[in-house]
């Protein structure tokens, strides 16, 4: 009971504290959308081969996926705030648990990526993708898998770095690859041999190939694959971020 | 009862010693300050005994709860106002105690009324809903101090409660902890190295240097011990200082920038004093004699020596970023 309320009270804190800081909700929307608005259509005019669909249509799921990646590995950086202004000592010398803060700020920083994601979501309206309330549904429950994963990763990272430049630092050499070799912005039929285990190592590849799936009807992987491994991912990462908060704090 | 005890404390950072097998005793409801320069091993001590620091050797009992093995009942038992703001800035005042109020599972409607209650005590009730990045320097330190006591503990820690606070505000905030510490019939335990906090505010004081206790006891008895008067001298070189202990109504000398002597009568001193300089070809400067304060009593235990104060580069990204304000 006392865990599940320090759990609820830090997950709002999360969403509260997120939601009043205006510039950066307006600017993580915007930059999805410019992904999706200009790099979609420019890239569309070209024409990819084997490709059947508007190429704008085929990017959507990806910026969907991109959209999760940035918010949630930089939902991280709420610990490093914490621990710059003091809050942190205030929650690390009460009575809650390591894995119930750890938890708090996972659930909050997964609640706040997926809120963008469905703001994406619902363009697909405007660039004519259909969407049926399922397929809407089940691609919100892939999202809150996915961002679970991701939020832990950046989690783990602001545990161990403690500067925020470090910490940017160290997320652009994880999240651009991830998002690159995620199969967000192209097809991966054609892609060289040597790239292919990259894509294959990379959680998100499934992330992607799962939300385009229900989506779009597009598949690369297994669709039972993707949510299998995506499921196992968000269980390990958000162990391990326990263990690195028991660890290190 | 005591609500806090010591034995042998110690703990070690790298190969320094910050606590030294310490030895201290808290009664129930006295407000007991520890006093030592900057680096004497204060906020360590207290660190340990919040549970956020493990010693190296030695045990502490925190009311009557061992803080290694049972460092959850400790964290219940005890509030904590840490020397750097721990606010969340861009929460509310009440959204702060709620969250706090939650962290130390107090039943929601009880929590609600100490909420109020306490917003009340230390004036706050007002602001209850501003977002804390709106409040000056002295009204985060009372809110916090509020904070403390939302969960009703039986300690509660204050580190260096008014450090960087204006006269004025460091008035008020020395009234709302007598009040606090009246009202809520709790223990305190204060870190300072503010001699007139000390004196205001503590029943009993300890002394620490170099991580040991060096003197403890109530502030008028330790400066009734100094003696009856000083005379405080400047002299043209402060190395001849020493040659004034060869004076037989001198009690005591302390050497800082100045020269201190602890004399029974200022005044019949005062002449003895100048014929002895002039013996000893000392120059005197200026000359002047005051009853002794805590001051004195700090000085006489510690020294006059100034300790450099570290400063990490982060300390100073902290305070720039503060400055500007950024949340």
């Amino acid at each position: 009971m006392s865990r599940f309320r320090s759990i609820r009270i830090l997950w709002l804190r999360e969403i509260k504290t997120h939601i009043r800081d205006r510039p950066r909700v307006i600017s993580s929307i915007v930059r999805s959308l410019l992904w999706l608005l200009i790099f979609g259509s420019g890239l569309g005019a070209a024409r990819f081969v084997g490709l059947n669909i508007n190429y704008q249509t085929f990017l959507f799921p990806g910026v969907i996926a991109m959209s999760l990646l940035f918010t949630s590995m930089h939902s991280g950086i709420s610990v490093i705030w914490d621990r710059e202004f003091g809050f942190l000592k205030e929650i690390l010398v009460s009575p809650t648990k390591r894995s119930s803060i750890l938890l708090g700020k996972v659930f909050g920083g997964s609640t706040i990526a997926v809120f963008e994601g469905i703001i994406i979501l619902l363009f697909s309206f405007v660039i004519g993708v259909n969407l049926t309330v399922y397929s809407a549904i089940v691609s919100i429950v892939i999202m809150v898998l996915i961002s679970i994963s991701l939020v832990s990763i950046g989690l783990i990272v602001a545990s161990v770095i403690e500067s925020f430049e470090g910490f940017n630092t160290i997320m652009s050499f994880i999240i651009m690859p991830m998002f690159f070799l995620s199969g967000a912005v192209f097809p991966l039929d054609r892609i060289p041999q040597w790239m292919a285990p990259l894509v294959y190592i990379n959680p998100l590849s499934y992330g992607v190939d799962a939300l385009r799936t229900v989506i779009l009807g597009i598949s690369y992987f297994s669709f039972s694959l993707d949510i299998i491994l995506i499921i196992l991912f968000s269980l390990a990462t958000m162990s391990l971020g326990v263990r690195a908060f028991k660890a290190r704090m | 009862m005591s609500n806090i005890e010591t034995f042998n404390l110690t703990k070690k950072f790298n190969g320094i010693t910050a606590v030294d097998n310490l030895n201290i005793k808290v009664e129930e409801e006295e407000i007991f300050g520890l006093l030592g320069p900057n680096g004497a091993g204060k906020t360590t001590t207290l660190s340990m005994l919040c549970t956020i620091v493990k010693p190296t050797s030695g045990k502490a009992l925190v009311n009557g709860f061992d803080i290694i093995k049972k460092a959850e009942d400790v964290r219940k038992s005890i509030g904590i106002v840490f020397q750097d703001p721990s606010l969340d800035n861009r929460l509310t005042a009440r959204e702060n105690l709620q969250t706090h109020a939650a962290l130390y599972d107090v039943p929601e409607d009880i929590a609600e009324d100490k909420i109020d209650e306490l917003l009340n005590l230390v004036e706050l009730n007002e602001r209850a809903n501003d977002l804390v990045k709106t409040f000056s320097g002295g009204m985060k330190r009372r809110l916090e101090i509020a904070r403390g006591l939302i969960h009703m503990p039986k300690v509660l820690f204050l580190d260096e409660p008014t450090l960087g606070l204006d006269p004025q505000t460091r008035e008020h905030i020395w009234n709302y902890i007598e009040k606090v510490c009246d009202e809520e019939k709790i223990t305190v335990i204060i870190t300072t190295h503010y001699m007139d906090e000390a004196e205001r505010l503590c029943n009993r004081i300890g002394i620490i240097d170099h991580g040991k206790i060096v003197a403890i006891g109530k502030p008028r008895e330790m400066i009734d011990q100094i003696g009856n008067e000083i005379v405080t001298l400047r002299i043209d070189d402060i190395s001849k200082a020493d040659k004034f202990r060869s004076l037989d109504f001198v009690k005591n000398i302390m050497v800082s920038s100045v020269v201190n002597l602890v004399v029974e009568n200022g005044s019949e001193s005062i002449p003895k004093i100048f014929e002895f300089a002039n013996k000893n070809d000392i120059k005197i400067l200026s000359l002047e004699t005051h009853n002794p304060t805590l001051n004195d009593v700090f000085l006489h235990y510690v020294g006059g020596d100034i300790r450099e104060e570290k400063s990490s580069g982060k300390d100073t990204m902290k305070l720039r970023l503060k400055l500007r304000d950024r949340i």
